[in-house]
């Protein structure tokens, strides 16, 4: 047995040490992979939330990039990234339609007055159906579809400034929508 | 309900910790909770056999039946809905819920192009496993054979000679310290 190989149970070791700690660091777990990615966006038949005797079906959505933002009320995140959607709906022409996702519809109204409504359409979904079918376990959750209704992204979490420019601007761009004053190396904020 | 707050991801998992022991008695309280009808036996067992084959997709590793997590809670419905309402099969539940929440919410992953390497490496490692202990093996044996016939001589002279107690010279061939 030459001497080198004595270090092979160190160099197991310390294999072992460096698979826990790249296990253990890939921190995201929160962010359970979308089953929905690359496919098409569940059909749906939904009410819009104040507006119950109008309802919006998946064929609505289609012929443009679209944010599908799942918030709720109770849900301190969705406020913390309502500036960030306002934002977006100012500065894009992207279309972001909202899910109320198991709230109350008079607290989710009086939230939008109060707030503002970054979104072109809200759907009432009162009893989390439509979260069941489209793979929601908790809020915020949001949905990039393009033109063809399939879903390109998904972001579990709220979208903030860094997701903005990191993973949503970006593909919003590829996806042919036009962001002001965004430049050649990709969206900046005005 | 925050989600991905990675500052407060410490914090998320104390308060699991804290569910998790808490969870025997979460156990009855969500039998008690819900408080679905059913027609007959078979059916009430298909429903709590599925309820505890499917991980909560919010929680680290619970399943539905022991969670109290609101979406938990929302899929024992759907669970419930599809096999006494709709009549659906065990297979068909578990499409159901696999084509909407992935393959995280089987405990039983199945083997495509994402989850290979976490069947494939086990396997891998056995087989690693058993070809390092042969080639120990054979390096122990192929010691064991280096001495030759006047080598073996010259040994028995020197073990008779320094121990005189010991006649038998085999036990001394057996020392692979004396061969080189």
């Amino acid at each position: 047995m030459n001497r080198a190989s004595l270090f092979v149970p160190l160099g197991v070791f310390v294999l072992i040490l460096t698979l826990g700690y790249v296990g253990f660091d890939l921190g995201a777990r929160s962010e359970l992979p979308s089953a929905l990615i690359n496919k098409p966006f569940p059909e749906f038949n939904a009410r819009l939330l104040g507006r119950p005797e109008q309802s919006i079906t998946r064929d609505d959505l289609l012929g443009q990039p679209t944010l599908v933002n799942v918030w709720a009320t109770w849900c301190p995140t969705c406020l913390s990234e309502h500036e960030q959607l306002m934002q977006i709906a100012a500065t894009t022409d992207v279309q972001i339609v909202g899910v109320n996702y198991k709230d109350r519809p008079d607290k989710a109204l009086r939230w939008l007055a109060q707030f503002g409504n970054p979104y072109r359409w809200v759907l009432d979904d009162r009893d989390g159906l439509l979260g069941i079918e489209m793979g929601v376990y908790g809020a915020p959750e949001t949905f990039l579809l393009d033109a063809r209704g399939e879903v390109v992204y998904k972001r579990v979490g709220d979208i903030n400034p860094r997701i903005w420019r990191s993973e949503l601007a970006p593909r919003l761009l590829q996806l042919g929508v036009s962001i002001a004053g965004s430049d050649a190396d990709g969206a900046r904020q005005p | 309900m925050i989600l991905a707050r990675p500052g407060r991801w410490i914090v998320g998992r104390l308060i699991l910790a804290l569910l998790a022991l808490s969870s025997a008695s979460a156990c009855f309280a969500v039998s008690q909770i819900d408080t679905f009808e059913f027609s007959d036996e078979v059916q009430e067992r298909r429903y709590r056999a599925l309820i505890d084959e499917f991980r909560c997709p919010k929680c680290l590793n619970t399943n539905l039946a022991g969670s109290d997590a609101p979406i938990a809670q929302d899929l024992r419905k759907v669970v419930y809905r599809l096999v006494v309402i709709e009549a659906k099969a065990d297979q068909e539940v578990r499409d159901y819920l696999q084509v909407r929440y992935g393959d995280f919410v089987l405990y039983d992953p199945p083997f495509n192009a994402r989850t290979w390497y976490i069947w494939v490496v086990p396997i891998g490692l056995g087989l690693l496993g058993v070809l390092v202990i042969l080639g120990l093996q054979r390096r122990v044996t192929g010691q064991r054979t280096v001495l030759d016939s006047s080598q073996q001589a010259r040994l028995r002279s020197i073990v008779q000679g320094t121990a005189a107690a010991d006649a038998d010279g085999t036990a001394g061939a057996k020392n692979p310290e004396t061969k080189s």
